[in-house]
C-alpha cells in the first residue's frame, strides 16, 4: 500500500515537474542564446 | 454555491500521502503564467500598428498611451495584493488561485475584444484593472501555503515561486512573437489572436495549479522536523493579526527595506539597454545590449531562488545586509567601471545587482513569517507589496531625471549615469539603517488562543 502511495506520487511529481519545468527550461535556454550575443 | 464548494478551504487540505513537493510546481503554475507582464512590451510596437500595419497611420495608438496600461497593471497589483489579502488568506490557496486564473485570462479575452474594436480603454480595463487584480492575488496565493509545508526551508519554498514570477517573461516574449507571426498577414498585425490563445493557454495552465494545490492538515510537520528549541528572537512563534502588523514599526521598516532594495535595482533594470551604450560608445552596440539585457534577467530569476534560499541558513535580515553593503559597493564601483572602460566589471555588478533585486523579492514573504508568524503571513504580504508598486515609480523616475538633468548641465552622456548610482548607494545606506533598526515584534501585538479573530480562520 505504502509503495503503490509512492509510485503514484512519484508520477504526480514527475507530471506536475514536468509540466512546469519543460517551458521554463525552454524559455531559460532561448534567453541564454539572446545573452551570447553579448560576447560576440 | 454547491459547484464551487470543491474551491474552499476545508477541499484543499491534503490527504495522508499527498507529497509536499507538488505545491511548488502548483505555486509555479500561476507565477510563470502572471510572469508574462515583464514580457507585455513585446506587444508595444505591433500595436501602434494596428490600423498602419506596416507603419503607424493616423488613429493609431501612441506608445505613450501604450505605457499606460503596464503601469496600471502594477498598480492595481499592488492595491489588488493589499485590499484581497485577508480575503485569500481565509478562502485559501484554490480559490484565490482560481479566481486569478478567471481574472487573468478575462484581462487577456477582453483586451483582444478591445484592439479587435480598436478600444484603448478596453485595454485598460482588461489588462489594466482586470489583469492587474490577477497579478496581485495571484502572486499573494501561494506564498503562505509553500510557507506552511516547508517550515524547514521557507526561504527556498517562496523563492521557487517566485523565481517563477521572474521566468514568465522568458516563456511569454517568444511565444508572443511566435504567435504573431502566425497570425500576421499584409493587412493584420495578429494581437488579437494572439491576446485570445495566450488567455486561453494561460487560464489551462492556472487552473492545473488550483487543481493540485493542498493545504496541509493542522498539526502537520514535516517527517524528522522538529521545530528549533532554542531559535533567533527574530522568529517569532506567535501570529500577528495583519491589520495589527501595519500598526508595528516592523512592517514599516520593513516595507521601506523592499522599497529601496526595489527602488535601486528597478532604475537600471529598465535603463540597463541605453546605459551600457552610452558608457561604453562603440563597445556595446545594440545588439550586445539586448544580450546584456537577456542576461540580468536570467541573473533576476535566478537570484530569486538563491539568495532566498540563502536566507533559511543565514537568516532573512543578513541577507538583506548583504543585498545593501554589497549592492553598495557595486553601485559605488559602476562608475569606476566606466571610467576605466571595463566591460566586463560593468557587467559583473549589473549582474549581480540584478540578482539581489529579485532576492529582495523572494526572501521578503519569509521575513514577515518571521516577524508576523505564518497565519496571515499572505495578506501581510499583499499589505507589503504596495512597497513595489511605490518603488516602481520613484526608481525610472529618479534614473530618467537625473540623466536629463546631467545632460541638460552639460555633463558627457558616458558620464551621465555617474550621480544615479551614488544616489542608488545612499538609497541602500537608508536601507541598511532601516533593516539595522527590525527587532522582534512587541508581544502585545501576538494573538492569544482566545483571541475572537481566530474563530473561522483556519488554521491550517
Amino acid at each position: 500500500m505504502a509503495n503503490q502511495t509512492e509510485s503514484s506520487n512519484g508520477l504526480k511529481l514527475f507530471l506536475a515537474w514536468s509540466f512546469v519545468g519543460i517551458p521554463l527550461v525552454l524559455g531559460v535556454y532561448n534567453t541564454l542564446l539572446n545573452a551570447m550575443k553579448l560576447f560576440h | 454555491m454547491g459547484f464551487f464548494s470543491f474551491l474552499d478551504r476545508e477541499h484543499t487540505v491534503a490527504k495522508p500521502g499527498y507529497s509536499r513537493w507538488l505545491v511548488p510546481p502548483a505555486a509555479l503554475c500561476v507565477h510563470l503564467c502572471i510572469g508574462q507582464a515583464y514580457a507585455l512590451s513585446v506587444f508595444n510596437l505591433p500595436m501602434t500598428k494596428l490600423i498602419g500595419i506596416t507603419q503607424s497611420a493616423p488613429g493609431d495608438w501612441k506608445l505613450t498611451e501604450l505605457g499606460w496600461i503596464f503601469s496600471l497593471a502594477m498598480l492595481f497589483l499592488g492595491s489588488s495584493a493589499a485590499v484581497f489579502g485577508r480575503w485569500v488568506e481565509e478562502g485559501g490557496p484554490r480559490r484565490a488561485m482560481f479566481t486569478a486564473g478567471c481574472l487573468w485570462a478575462g484581462g487577456f479575452l477582453l483586451s483582444a475584444f478591445g484592439v479587435y474594436i480598436h478600444n484603448l480603454w478596453l485595454i485598460y480595463l482588461g489588462y489594466g484593472v482586470i489583469g492587474g487584480c490577477a497579478l496581485g492575488i495571484g502572486y499573494i496565493s501561494p506564498v503562505s501555503t509553500l510557507i506552511k509545508w516547508f517550515p524547514d526551508r521557507p526561504g527556498m519554498a517562496t523563492g521557487m515561486a517566485i523565481m517563477g514570477f521572474g521566468g514568465g517573461a522568458f516563456i511569454a516574449s517568444p511565444l508572443s512573437v511566435w504567435l504573431m507571426s502566425k497570425f500576421n498577414t499584409p493587412t493584420h498585425v495578429g494581437v488579437m489572436e494572439t491576446f485570445v490563445i495566450m488567455g486561453a493557454i494561460y487560464f489551462c495552465f492556472m487552473m492545473v495549479g488550483a487543481a493540485i494545490v493542498r493545504v496541509p492538515a493542522p498539526g502537520w510537520k514535516p517527517e524528522g522536523y522538529t521545530p528549533p528549541v532554542t531559535s533567533s528572537k527574530l522568529i517569532s512563534k506567535n501570529d500577528v493579526y495583519v491589520y495589527d502588523a501595519v500598526k508595528t514599526p516592523q512592517f514599516w521598516l520593513i516595507w521601506w527595506v523592499l522599497c529601496l532594495n526595489v527602488t535601486a535595482g528597478i532604475g537600471v533594470l529598465g535603463q540597463a539597454s541605453a546605459m551600457s551604450q552610452e558608457m561604453f560608445p562603440g563597445v556595446i552596440t545594440p545588439v550586445a545590449a539586448s544580450g546584456l539585457v537577456g542576461l540580468m534577467s536570467l541573473f533576476n530569476m535566478g537570484g530569486r531562488f538563491a539568495w532566498a534560499s540563502v536566507s533559511d541558513f543565514i537568516g532573512r535580515k543578513n541577507t538583506y545586509f548583504c543585498f545593501f553593503v554589497i549592492g553598495f559597493v557595486l553601485y559605488i564601483t559602476v562608475p569606476h567601471a566606466g571610467a576605466i572602460g571595463s566591460v566586463a566589471l560593468f557587467v559583473f555588478c549589473f549582474c549581480i545587482i540584478i540578482s539581489m533585486y529579485g532576492g529582495g523579492f523572494s526572501t521578503v514573504p519569509a521575513y514577515l513569517k518571521d516577524m508576523f508568524g505564518v497565519r496571515y503571513v499572505g495578506a501581510i504580504h499583499g499589505l507589503l507589496l504596495t512597497a513595489w508598486s511605490a518603488a516602481g515609480i520613484f526608481g525610472p523616475v529618479i534614473v530618467n531625471y537625473l540623466r536629463e538633468y546631467n545632460i541638460t548641465h552639460g555633463v558627457p552622456k558616458a558620464q551621465a549615469y555617474n550621480n544615479t548610482m551614488y544616489i542608488m548607494a545612499g538609497l541602500l545606506v537608508i536601507g541598511f539603517i532601516c533593516n539595522f533598526f527590525v527587532k522582534a515584534v512587541h508581544e502585545r501585538y501576538h494573538m492569544k488562543a482566545n483571541d475572537p479573530r481566530l474563530a473561522g480562520t483556519a488554521k491550517a
